[in-house]
């Protein structure tokens, strides 16, 4: 019977010669690829930042490719299976708009203030105590986050090849570690861009295979409505009033929680994204990087929700007690549908995808130790060949911490989520004190740090607090166990919470307190341009249909239409 | 950081000799093609039916090979600038030396 040997492990997959021989060419040209970047390393910026040099197409696509992830990938399918079409609007609303307004608004202060990095935004905006707490939660945030993707790789990969934790971990991370050593950011960044590819290529037959096996787009919608997501479930919108009754919750948390704070939060000020855009070879460049990665933003939920849907029609039991947990959709639907051949593909994919995350944070890492921690504070005025070397020892350390971070989640694995969640906290604040900061020339230096920590403890504050309101329980109903709330309610009303904090506080201190001089801001805020910026009429104007507002406004108009077929 | 004007034997940058991904991704692609049609045209009846009655190695495999031959289409008819020497590029030098006030 087939029935008890699904049972022993439905994700197993039977991978052969074809499929190893895929996976084997791919590792090996990513090996490649970190090997020729080395020769284009001279200098610590060439390591660091890929020289400032790349063009647009390839920050473009390596700023969406960085964020997605393997975790991204798997999560947004659960989502999917789990929310259903509501999951998009961590895309549409909870992306896009973000992504424009880094690039038409927030990369000519990041790219025409020559900043190395985010946190370097803020050391020249504000002060030292405010660079020193940004760059030290970003630096410890994103290394054990690299070790989380880490785990979750080795976790797959148990699942689906058997192969043990261990193995998995120190087999990737030497993967990862060779690539980007030798590479440097430039390495990290194509690699990033052919994942790109790669990934597309192993969602697309899932979705292809997926959508036939259930009758088209119409079956699909007829096959879901049957399921415990009832005929609600390719709506995005519909539940979000006040009482609300749609998975995320209602509009004012989605809209303000997840759309504003969170989503600007992260997309403007999380350096593992700018520092793609702060590599390229030019301000236009580095402006249309995000707008180009809006693209392939506003279509990626059609190849993870949609899977995530097949997932809950054709896998019985999904995400309920008696299956297998929502994280499982992609795995599942690869092993039911993918014959060897498109499954290598697949299998690359989602590896290198794990592996790109890893990276992305990695290099984000290198970059704020060495040029904010270690040059600013530690060691002062060496030569550039110094902190070159710098910072390869620091990504080596980086990797080494990413392993033992992997190891120990093995062990205690809610120690993930508890990661996460911290971090969260620390995220929530930064947009308001980066959007104050560049447009109001007043704001003192001190309401930097202030506002930031205010808006960080808020965050943590909030989320206990969130616990006993009952509003954010389906129905109304208090849960004294809190296991049924909301927790992407509580998470969206916590990030408002700390917006306001936050916003509140560095408008109070800065009332009580003296301005930076208006000659130590130039290029830094609105209205002080930069003495030093390119005269504009000399800089190439890109063709017609590459220029930024198009690029922005056009993904605007795009999300918005589809939003309103998706009502 | 004031390394480049201070220090004129600061090293130049030499990010100008980064290859161009084009040819790397073009022929990955187009290998895999190739390889996925192969593996399409010796499918067995079970797999295709396990693929809701489509031989997706054929599919994915002409998809990934058209793909890889347009990039490197792009790549020959739009190669890379040859890398400019720095010391002569004065807009080059001076934009990278640029720092922090």
């Amino acid at each position: 019977m087939v029935l008890p040997l699904l049972a022993a492990n439905p994700l197993r997959l039977t991978l052969n010669v074809l499929d190893f021989g895929i996976l084997i060419i791919y590792f090996a040209l990513v090996i490649t690829i970190g090997v020729l970047a080395r020769r284009a390393i001279a200098t610590s910026e060439d390591f660091l930042l890929a020289g400032r040099s790349l063009p647009a197409w390839i920050t473009g696509l390596a700023f969406i490719s960085a964020n997605l992830g393997a975790i991204e990938i798997l999560g947004m399918a659960a989502n999917g299976a789990q929310y259903g079409w509501s999951t998009v609007h961590f895309y549409w609303i909870g992306a896009v708009p973000a992504m424009v307004f880094l690039g038409l608004v927030m990369m000519p202060f990041y790219y025409g203030s020559r900043v190395r990095s985010v946190p370097e935004y803020l050391r020249r905006r504000f002060n030292a105590p405010t660079h020193i707490f940004n760059a030290l939660t970003f630096a410890v945030a994103t290394v054990l986050i690299a070790g989380v993707n880490l785990y979750a790789l080795a976790i797959i990969l148990e699942a689906l090849l058997g192969w043990p934790l261990w193995t998995s971990i120190i087999i990737a991370a030497g993967f990862v570690l060779a690539y980007i050593t030798l590479g440097g950011l430039s390495g990290a960044i194509y690699n990033e861009v052919l994942q790109f590819f790669v990934i597309l290529a192993g969602l697309i037959p899932i979705v292809i295979v997926g959508l036939a096996h259930v009758g088209g787009w119409a079956g699909l919608q007829a096959a879901v409505s049957h399921t415990p997501l009832g005929p609600a479930a390719f709506s995005s919108w519909q539940g979000t009033g006040i009482p609300w009754t749609n998975p995320l919750g209602d509009w004012i948390g989605i809209v303000f929680g997840l759309g504003f704070v969170l989503s600007f939060g992260y997309w403007t000020t999380n350096f593992a994204e700018v520092q793609r855009a702060l590599s390229a070879k030019d301000l236009s460049a580095g402006q249309r990087t995000p707008l180009i990665g809006a693209y392939p933003k506003i279509f990626i939920p059609f190849l993870t929700i949609i899977p995530g849907l097949i997932a809950l029609v054709v896998v019985p039991h999904l995400g309920s007690a008696e299956g297998l947990p929502y994280n499982d959709a992609i795995p599942l639907l690869m092993n039911k549908f993918l014959p060897n051949g498109v499954l290598g593909v697949a299998m690359a994919g989602l590896i290198a995808a794990f592996m790109a995350g890893m990276a992305a944070n990695v290099s984000a890492f290198n970059t704020v130790f060495t040029y904010d921690l270690w040059q600013t504070y530690v060691r002062r005025g060496r030569s550039d060949r110094y902190y070159l070397r710098v910072g390869r020892i620091v990504t080596v350390a980086g990797v080494l911490i990413g392993i033992l971070t992997a190891f120990i989640a093995a062990g205690y694995s809610n120690i993930m989520n508890y990661i996460q969640l911290l971090f969260s906290f620390f995220n929530a604040p930064l947009f308001a004190t980066f959007l104050i900061a560049m447009f109001w020339k007043r704001v003192s230096p001190m309401a930097g740090i202030l506002g930031l920590a205010a808006g960080t403890i808020a965050a943590g504050v909030f989320h206990y607090v969130a616990f006993n309101i009952p509003y954010f329980y389906p129905g109304g109903h208090f849960d004294p166990t809190h296991a049924t709330i909301n927790a992407q309610m509580q998470n969206f009303y916590g990030a408002i919470a700390a917006f306001v904090a936050d916003a509140v506080v560095t408008v109070i201190v800065t009332l009580l307190g003296r301005p930076k001089p208006l000659s130590e801001l130039a290029g830094l805020v609105w209205g002080v341009p930069d003495p030093n910026a390119p005269d504009p009429s000399k800089v190439p104007k890109p063709t017609w249909w590459a220029s930024p507002a198009l690029l922005g406004w056009g993904a605007l108009a795009i999300t918005f239409l589809l939003s309103l077929i998706f009502l | 950081m004031s390394q480049n004007e201070t220090q004129p034997s600061a090293p130049q940058s030499a990010a100008a000799k980064l290859f161009d991904l084009r040819v790397l991704i073009g022929g990955l692609f187009t290998f895999y093609g190739m390889v996925l049609i192969i593996a399409g045209l010796f499918a067995s009846p079970a797999e295709i039916q396990k693929a809701s009655g489509i031989n997706i190695n054929l599919w994915m495999g002409i998809g990934m090979l058209f793909v890889g031959l347009l990039f490197l289409l792009w790549w020959r008819l739009r190669p890379l600038p040859p890398p400019v020497d720095p010391a002569r590029d004065d807009d080059a030098a001076s934009s990278q030396s640029h720092h922090a006030s």
